[in-house]
């Protein structure tokens, strides 16, 4: 389980970050990582303004 | 870089720098760092500030003030605009700030203060020692080294770590984020005022702002509320308004951000940290502001730093006290700014409408936010009776 980073879409903004409910992601300079304790549950695919995320299930 | 510090601060925003000033000037040990190469890029921010509460922080300097404005325009969904904030003088209220310079200013600030400053360094993870947390692990050109420090700063924005590494759930519900496109738009006429349009019509549960950065350039942006969204994204909605009102607009920059609108969290410090600004959630519910809060936090968390020095004591006995004095000022503030936002986002247009009607006659323009909120509520009571404890 985890979450797909458009990283052509992405703004970098750290607003995926900030609702994460297991801190699996990270703002690292111009790109986010996804670690393993993601639980697909897609809150920040809801809330990226530009609409890079992708949850895979 | 040395192997301890009294104070770490991590992230180099207003709230951060205006902590690692404030210790610093106190002759503390500290050490401010940025994970981004570069302080204050990519701007995250809309970039409005109220005049007076800037300048109790710092002296302006036309090298990061882009625009003054005179002060707010609200605009209801039919076109009814309010005036307000505007100053007694005529002058002007407020600012829109050039962020990439004004966040290197103050971060000049802390370092000229003393304050070591580390950029490309990001924090990976918290030292601890018998419960208390005593550094960090920080990234610098991909080897991680430990820094100790007496006193962890959290001051790391809306993606922080570093308040979850310490075991305070900070994390954000879609209620209590506000999603956020923003466009810098050239080629149009910008104005003297800094426009707010509320309403479905612009926006679920925010509004879209038009803030001056010059006589031809605008930051023009839009908020949702992350519970409100749905399927839309703010960039499409904000290319829509764009179409819609601004035909002529050029984009020059495009940027976008999450804001905290949740209003006060539980909990902002542990044995041995602080956090401070959008870290520790302070940002305003209903106008997204978090600038100044940021830098009040900032310096309110120095200040008991200073004290827990003094002491040698840095579990929450002591650093309990930036918990009392920030929820006193800066936590009474935005609870009142979460009921007047919960309230709003409910209203239909029309209601919204109404409310702009019933202000009509009367001149808000000298007055600020907080002074017209009584005066909607005395000419709206039943609209807005569940703000009665605001105001009775």
């Amino acid at each position: 389980m985890s979450v797909n980073v458009n990283r052509y879409k992405c703004g970098y903004c750290g607003a995926c970050v900030g609702v994460c409910p297991v801190g699996a992601l990270e703002l690292v300079e111009t790109w986010i990582e996804v670690d393993n304790t993601c639980t697909s549950c897609g809150v920040c695919a809801k809330i990226c303004p530009v609409g890079a995320l992708v949850v895979i299930k | 870089m040395k192997s301890k510090y009294d104070v770490v601060v991590v992230g180099a925003g207003p709230g951060g720098s205006i902590t690692a000033k404030t210790c610093a000037e106190a002759g503390l040990d500290v050490l401010l760092i940025e994970k981004r190469q570069e302080i204050g890029d990519p701007v995250r921010c809309a970039e409005g500030v109220a005049k007076e509460a800037l300048i109790s922080h710092i002296q302006p300097d036309k090298r990061w003030i882009a625009a003054e404005v005179k002060g707010s325009k609200i605009i209801a969904p039919d076109g009814t605009q309010i005036k307000m904030s505007e100053e007694d003088s005529g002058g002007k209220a407020g600012y829109t700030l050039e962020r990439k310079v004004f966040d290197r200013a103050l971060a000049q600030q802390a370092a000229m203060a003393g304050a070591e400053v580390m950029v490309k360094t990001r924090a990976t993870g918290l030292l601890r020692n018998n419960g208390f947390i005593t550094g960090i692990n920080a990234m610098y050109m991909g080897e991680t080294n430990e820094i100790k420090a007496d006193i962890v700063i959290g001051a790391d924005g809306i993606e922080s770590k570093v308040g979850r590494w310490g075991g305070i759930d900070t994390s954000l519900k879609l209620e209590d984020i506000d999603t956020c496109a923003q466009f810098l738009v050239s080629n149009i006429e910008a104005g003297e005022y800094s426009k707010f349009f509320i309403g479905k019509k612009y926006t679920p549960g925010g509004y879209v702002w038009i803030f001056p950065k010059g006589p031809h350039t605008a930051n023009v942006g839009l908020g949702i509320l992350g519970s409100k969204c749905g399927n839309i994204r703010p960039i499409t909605l904000l290319e829509n308004f764009m179409k819609t009102y601004l035909p002529q607009g050029k984009i020059i920059e495009i940027v976008v951000g999450g804001v905290p609108v949740g209003g006060p969290i539980k909990q902002t410090v542990a044995d041995g940290l602080i956090l401070v600004g959008d870290a520790a959630r302070q940002s305003d519910p209903l106008t997204g502001g978090g600038i100044i809060n940021a830098m009040d936090a900032g310096k309110i968390a120095a200040e008991v730093c200073i004290k827990a020095k003094e002491k040698g004591d840095y579990s929450v006995r002591t650093l309990n006290e930036y918990e009392d004095r920030w929820r006193a000022t800066i936590g009474t503030q935005l609870s009142k700014s979460l009921k007047v936002k919960n309230l709003l986002v409910k209203l239909s247009d029309e209601q919204l409408n109404q409310l702009a009607h019933s202000l009509v006659e009367i001149d808000t323009s000298k007055m600020p936010l907080p002074k017209v909120l009584p005066i909607l509520f005395k000419k709206n009571p039943k609209l807005l009776w569940e703000l009665r404890t605001l105001f009775i």
